[in-house]
């Protein structure tokens, strides 16, 4: 138990820690620790948890931690990998703001931060390739991929529109 | 002296910082991107805790640092209302909500209804819509990302790697940094 909560804070940590710029980019850091590292999910598990989290409040990767802890050690399982996941932003803008503030403004950060976002760009791309081998299964499935990514592609609206779209689709497609 | 008064002299109260953040942790829906307008909302013009500028420069720092964008900018929001414990509420607030409500789906909710059939058929339509939504944060991102010709190439090598070699994304992503302090000199 203690080395489970142990692997899941120093997982969720290092998630927390390379999530620079919000959103997706936890995707492939967490898929990599949950599925591949760990193998604590399956991928098919992972995507049911982002789609809760992604329907319910708050932001996603706490959603998705607190979850991911509760399946693999119960409550203290999602506390600590909530804990996990937000310790890098807590000790980092409480404690060394001011330092960090300068270390952003200069230039070769700025160039490294640079760098970073073009291979996120490329990671969150390679996790909707391996993720979408275990989503899009049938023909159904990838008319809902379809749809959606064009529509998303097309317009900005908030995520909770598609996840209800995927919702609806799921129902009336389901082979049964 | 009337309360309007004592207000505007007294420090915000670190009871204040909390409950606002959790509002805004329990009632915004979508992640981070969505969070944000919902803090600046709250904070810029309804309570007027911190002037516009201030927000953009708190936007900053909540994109180039790791962790959450709402977590980040409520960090943030309360140093500046009160310090460290002025932190630490906008970091429960913006957090606690998310716990309680996805534990109680995890422990209560989600075991009862998994074997539904409705409730598969919804997650297998959700299953690829999800994965439609990472797709397009990928493609959005590139797209405001990757402006120069040394952005797009040093994105397709990373893939290149990330997919003969599958190493650990941290790696990609140091990688990516250090390739972009070299690349970058003239600017992407």
């Amino acid at each position: 138990m203690i080395t489970m909560l142990l692997s899941l804070y120093w997982s969720f940590l290092k998630v927390g820690l390379f999530t620079i710029g919000g959103g997706y980019a936890m995707i492939p850091l967490m898929e990599a620790e949950v599925i591949t590292v760990h193998g604590w999910l399956t991928a098919s598990e992972f995507l049911d948890i982002i789609a809760v989290a992604e329907m319910t409040p708050g932001p996603i990767s706490i959603n998705a931690a607190t979850f991911i802890g509760y399946t693999m050690a119960g409550v203290a399982g999602s506390l600590i990998a909530t804990l996990g996941v937000i310790s890098p932003s807590l000790v980092l803008l409480l404690l060394l703001s001011r330092i960090l503030v300068k270390v952003i403004q200069n230039p070769k950060a700025a160039n490294f931060l640079n760098g970073l976002r073009s291979a996120l760009v490329a990671l969150i791309l390679l996790a909707s390739f391996t993720l979408g081998q275990t989503a899009i299964i049938d023909l159904p499935t990838a008319i809902i991929f379809g749809l959606l990514l064009i529509a998303s592609l097309l317009k900005q609206v908030s995520p909770l529109y598609f996840i209800a779209a995927g919702a609806l689709l799921g129902l009336l497609l389901f082979p049964y | 002296m009337s309360r309007q008064e004592i207000k505007t002299d007294k420090p915000e109260s670190l009871w204040h910082i909390l409950l606002t953040f959790l509002k805004v942790g329990a009632f915004t829906f979508g992640g981070g991107y969505a969070i944000l307008p919902v803090i600046q909302q709250e904070v810029v013009n309804n309570k007027k805790w911190v002037s516009p500028e201030e927000f953009s420069d708190i936007l900053i720092i909540t994109q180039g640092m790791p962790g959450q964008l709402a977590l980040n900018s409520a960090i943030q929001i309360g140093i500046r209302l009160r310090g460290i414990p002025g932190g630490l509420m906008g970091a429960l607030g913006v957090t606690a909500p998310s716990v309680i409500i996805l534990l109680a789906i995890a422990a209560y909710f989600y075991p009862l209804l998994r074997d539904n059939d409705y409730v598969q058929a919804i997650f297998y339509g959700l299953r690829p819509a999800v994965v439609a939504l990472i797709a397009a944060a990928a493609v959005k991102m590139g797209r405001g990302i990757l402006q120069g010709l040394n952005g797009v190439i040093l994105c397709a090598v990373l893939l290149l790697i990330a997919i003969i070699t599958q190493i650990h994304p941290i790696i990609i992503l140091l990688v990516g940094g250090l390739a972009g302090m070299i690349v970058c000199k003239r600017g992407v």
